[in-house]
């Protein structure tokens, strides 16, 4: 049995599909930061907040992995990357939404952007990077 | 009074509020990130973590002192921003020449390459903002 066996987190897949769709939402804000008219700013908004309940998801089975898992993880910055997930795309519409010109899309850009960094490195961490 | 108001705007608002997008993900990046080493592996590479902490709080001040955007606030962040473009360049510099000073790396090692050298581009840009704000809202008396 190859010694790294338990190095693959059981929510690999809503990682990969939450990685996937904030990649989508970044290329979304880039579209409607181009255009002259934004339009349809609430389904960008709406699909973040789908997004945002995966990253709640996340956030807390990896908590009860952590808590379960035989191997050693630096639990502090493992819960650091998941908290940040969290707080990220919220701090991101409210500084996005209080601003009106189009660089208010910037910043939602900016936040789906992000989120695969801190899934990454979260998953580089629970590995042992 | 107005144009105070208006002035105090104008660093956050248009592209102003992303660069303090993004100056609040490193300030947030980086005061984890040294709170966690200096905390867990201080002996470790004390230099460096020292530096990261120095790091973090040059980011939040400019963070906080651009979004404020008071005649004080921009004074502080001008030289925050100065401090941080010194500070890159120097430890960049730094640890090029003297890796092993640097057992682990810091958020301006390498120019900041670990963070695609956002760390050497953002307070040039937060400098030039500032400067390009104050024109605006603050016409020269004719």
């Amino acid at each position: 049995m190859p010694a790294g066996a338990d190095n693959c987190r059981v929510l690999h897949p809503l990682d990969t599909v939450l990685l996937v769709a904030s990649l989508l939402c970044a290329v979304w804000s880039l579209v409607l930061l181009m255009l002259t008219r934004p339009v349809g700013r609430r389904w960008l908004l709406g699909a973040l907040g789908v997004i945002e309940l995966g990253l709640l998801v996340l956030a807390v089975a990896g908590v009860v992995e952590l808590v379960t898992t035989q191997r050693h993880v630096s639990g502090v910055t493992f819960v650091g990357y998941l908290i940040a997930g969290l707080v990220l795309l919220p701090a991101a519409v409210w500084w996005a939404l209080t601003e009106r010109s189009r660089w208010g899309i910037g910043v939602l850009l900016i936040g789906c952007v992000v989120i695969p960094v801190i899934i990454v490195r979260m998953n580089q961490v629970w590995s042992g990077g | 009074m107005a144009e105070q108001q208006q002035q105090r705007a104008a660093t956050r608002s248009g592209p102003g509020r992303l660069l303090i997008a993004v100056y609040a993900i490193f300030a947030l990046a980086a005061t984890a990130r040294s709170a966690v080493q200096i905390a867990t592996k201080f002996h470790e590479a004390p230099l460096a973590y020292v530096l990261s902490a120095v790091a973090a709080v040059f980011y939040i001040v400019a963070t906080v002192c651009l979004a404020r955007g008071s005649a004080t606030s921009r004074r502080v962040a001008t030289i925050s921003c100065t401090v941080e473009l010194i500070g890159v360049l120097a430890v960049g510099t730094a640890s090029v020449l003297a890796p092993s000073a640097f057992p682990d790396s810091t958020v301006w090692s390498l120019y900041g390459d670990g963070y695609g050298f956002v760390p050497v581009v953002l307070p040039i840009l937060g400098l030039w903002w500032i400067r390009h704000t104050s024109r605006i809202a603050a016409p020269a008396p004719a």
